[in-house]
């Protein structure tokens, strides 16, 4: 017995100091400076939750941004190179900040990120105030850009989302009684539905039945439902991830409840979700800006591209974080900079760039990609209607 | 019995009160010297820039940590309780904060004495809160009172979910709950449910930050060894005899808990002026635990011990944020490892003694002792 707690201490003690000692060498090395011949390298940071419950968006954001990273050197070896480095925020301001800071000590020059909204927010401000140009991926709240002149959005904002929803159905379902259900504990969520609930109301229509519901209670939604059912609606608006609203949809199917569904992005990736029946999904429509069943030949590369890498079908932060890179890349080289540059000399730069009329193609937009000066991007939104399991453009 | 039991307490009682005196100003010295020396390195190293900026923007966080590890252990090691809420306590004091400091942007100019009123606002708010939740959980006991804390917790949480506040054009304050205020712009949006804070302008710094921690250890040493600090340790210790020579159980216990939650309140205002944005979600209870493992780990009752797991527990995450994807199980090994090695009785003493025989002073002092007893040993012979 005494031998037993003697090993274990020596084993306890030696795991201690390793990690003490590699935690010591922290600080300087910056692991990515191997310098390509040519141009130089651009260090682009990525900020984003690879650990905890939004881990999904964020690892997809990585391999989007990874890619589109290999597709550039690979095609440029003797043009600039891009050297990337993401770090976890386990979606909180706090880690995200953090991260952020651990990013300017290695030596970033611009930041693709973060990913979601509240952290985006706080790294915001601090890249503000230091002079970082941000160009995020995925983080949709308003208060993002802000005040910010620096940040700019590649996905749509969420007040865009709802009134772009809200003129589409007023416009193509005229007869509808329309409710929404979505989640009052989310800013993302409550982001949408109060957008759409001001843009529907001045078309002069009214909600016929609204219900909300909290992330600690996203599994029974018999409540909401009866709620929709007694008011007549046929028409859910439903502003929330494919998570939730793919227990709605099995729970309304079970009730013999048979609406029409209209999502948000955050719908995107319901049909590759394990256990759910695809069939409960047939004629939802869904605002969202990428599909990796389009058949343009850039879709398709990525896609397959993606799959091949990673496994899987990419989800829509993939191809935002992809078009990010891209975006980041040639407004770069646009500028004329040389990759010596400091990262607020490029920060006014980029600027300037993003304001002056830049524009890029991307997978996430049907056409040209430009940006106001308020950091809200300007794209075409896309339609969608699932089909036969797919997604249709509408 | 009882007689019998008493007796007994107060002789044991005596003998130690010198003792005692003794181990509080050793206590004191550690703590304050543990804060001091903190200080001065991390400030001489951001100066010279020996410290990342990384690190450096971790210097509020872990001040506002360590002092959410010191009002925790007075309701967890002084008082006896499991409190599962404190996050709750942080959270009702970091909005508050944020209100008082909007509010008073346009009358008072100067930082630092609105930053006091803000903080000294917040603590009220708290201990209010931590009074209104006390009063009837306190009667409970054990397992009882985690579960109730937790869930006032997660009640504060939720609570928060639904608030709104803003400041209109005349700059009168706005509330509402459950839906979102009309007819302001943006920027003038305080608190915006779920979304939380933002806009926040930043005005906690490291100094700051440091002399509320200081205030927070002051507060807490002083009312562990003062009359009302001995009668809430007596109740922890035996909660019969203290009511037996009559100690008013509940009103120890309440003060304990509610200086905790003022204090608590003051962390989370310290907290909330050090970002520029801040959701409700942070103060979950994921929040609530990680406080309550900086005082486990930093031993219970211990104060200075509590204050160094607060500031390691902090800083190791991002320490390890070389190991990349294994960087959140390093962190899980590396504290399941140090819980073996702090409570594993064999361990730990397997560790004293490495400690005794490496360590000069205590060698030197053990010497002595020996010496002495030698000594005495002939005189009287």
């Amino acid at each position: 017995m005494k031998n037993t707690f003697k090993k274990f201490a020596v084993i306890a003690m030696a795991c201690m100091m390793v990690f003490a000692l590699a935690a010591c060498g922290g600080g300087g090395d910056s692991s990515s400076d191997s310098e390509g011949a040519g141009a130089g390298t651009l260090h682009i940071g990525g900020v984003g939750p690879l650990t905890g419950p939004a881990a999904l968006y964020g690892t997809a954001v990585k391999n989007g941004a990874e890619l589109a990273v290999k597709e550039i050197n690979e095609a440029n070896p003797d043009g600039v190179q891009i050297a990337w480095d993401m770090q976890d925020d386990e979606h909180d301001a706090e880690k995200s900040v953090n991260a952020y800071n651990k990013l300017v000590d290695d030596g970033m020059q611009v930041l693709v990120g973060t990913v979601t909204s509240a952290p985006c927010t706080a790294v915001a401000a601090e890249a503000y105030a230091n002079r970082t140009f941000v160009l995020t991926p995925s983080a949709s709240a308003a208060a993002v850009v802000e005040g910010n002149d620096n940040v700019y959005q590649l996905c749509f904002q969420d007040p865009q989302q709802g009134q772009i929803a809200a003129d589409y159905i007023a416009e193509n379902y005229p007869d509808a009684v329309v409710g929404a259900i979505y989640n009052n504990a989310d800013n993302y969520s409550s982001g949408i539905y109060d957008a759409f609930k001001a843009e529907y109301e001045t078309k002069g229509k009214t909600i016929a039945a609204t219900e909300a519901f909290s992330d600690d209670a996203n599994a029974d939604f018999s409540a909401q439902l009866n709620s929709m059912k007694n008011a007549g609606v046929d028409f859910v608006f439903l502003p929330i991830y494919y998570t939730p609203a793919s227990n709605i949809m099995k729970q309304a199917s079970d009730m013999g409840y048979t609406p029409k569904y209209f999502g948000c992005d955050g719908f995107d990736g319901i049909l590759a979700l394990e256990g759910f029946d695809t069939s409960l999904a047939e004629g939802a429509l869904l605002l969202t800006p990428f599909s990796a069943d389009a058949d343009d030949e850039a879709t398709q590369a990525f896609v397959s591209a993606y799959q091949e890498a990673y496994g899987e079908k990419p989800i829509q932060f993939a191809a935002d974080a992809y078009d990010c890179v891209y975006a980041v890349y040639n407004a770069f080289l646009e500028t004329g900079l040389s990759t010596d540059a400091s990262m607020e000399e490029i920060c006014e730069a980029l600027i300037s760039q993003f304001n002056g009329g830049f524009s890029v193609k991307g997978l996430t937009a049907s056409g040209e990609m430009k940006w106001e000066s308020t950091g809200e991007v300007d794209k075409a939104p896309k339609i969608y209607l699932i089909q036969d399991g797919k997604y249709v453009e509408q | 019995m009882a007689e019998r039991l008493l007796k007994n307490i107060s002789t044991r009682g005596l003998k130690k009160t010198a003792k005692k005196g003794m181990q509080y100003r050793k206590e004191a010295m550690i703590s304050y010297a543990i804060l001091f020396i903190g200080y001065a390195v991390l400030q001489i190293g951001a100066m010279t820039g020996i410290v990342g900026r990384n690190l450096q923007g971790q210097f509020v966080p872990i001040c506002v940590y360590v002092s959410l590890a010191i009002s925790l252990n007075l309701v967890v090691g002084i008082s006896g309780e499991l409190s599962l809420g404190h996050a709750g306590f942080m959270a009702v004091g970091a909005f508050t904060g944020i209100i008082v400091m909007r509010v008073l942007e346009q009358y008072i100019t100067i930082v630092p004495v609105r930053l006091i009123i803000a903080l000294l606002v917040a603590a009220f708010v708290a201990s209010i809160a931590g009074f209104i939740i006390g009063i009837p959980i306190l009667s409970l006991r054990g397992d009882y009172l985690a579960i109730v804390t937790l869930a006032f917790g997660e009640i504060v949480r939720n609570f928060m979910n639904v608030l709104h506040f803003a400041l209109d054009d005349k700059g009168h304050l706005k509330f509402a709950f459950n839906h979102t205020i009309e007819g302001i712009t943006n920027e003038q949006r305080i608190i915006t449910g779920a979304i939380g804070a933002t806009g926040v302008t930043k005005t906690a710094t490291f100094t700051y930050a440091m002399l509320l921690t200081a205030f927070t250890l002051f507060i807490v040493l002083n009312l562990k060894n003062s009359k009302q600090g001995r009668a809430i340790m007596a109740i922890r210790d035996n909660r019969i005899a203290g009511e037996s020579i009559g100690l008013d159980v509940k009103k120890y216990k309440l003060i304990a808990f509610v200086v905790s939650a003022a204090l608590a309140g003051m962390a989370g205002c310290m907290f909330g002026q050090n970002y520029s944005t801040l959701a409700p979600v942070k103060f979950n209870f994921n929040t609530s635990v990680l406080i309550l493992v900086f005082v486990v780990l930093g031993g219970i009752g211990n104060i200075w011990g509590g204050m160094i797991a607060a500031a390691l527990l902090t800083i190791l995450p991002e320490a390890f944020r070389q190991f990349a994807d294994y960087r959140m199980l390093t962190y899980a090994i590396v504290l399941i490892l140090v819980m073996i090695c702090t409570y594993n009785p064999a361990i730990k003493a397997r560790i004293q003694n490495i400690w005794k025989k490496i360590n000069p002073l205590k060698r030197k002092k053990d010497e002595g002792k020996k010496d002495k007893k030698k000594k005495s040993g002939k005189e009287a012979e």
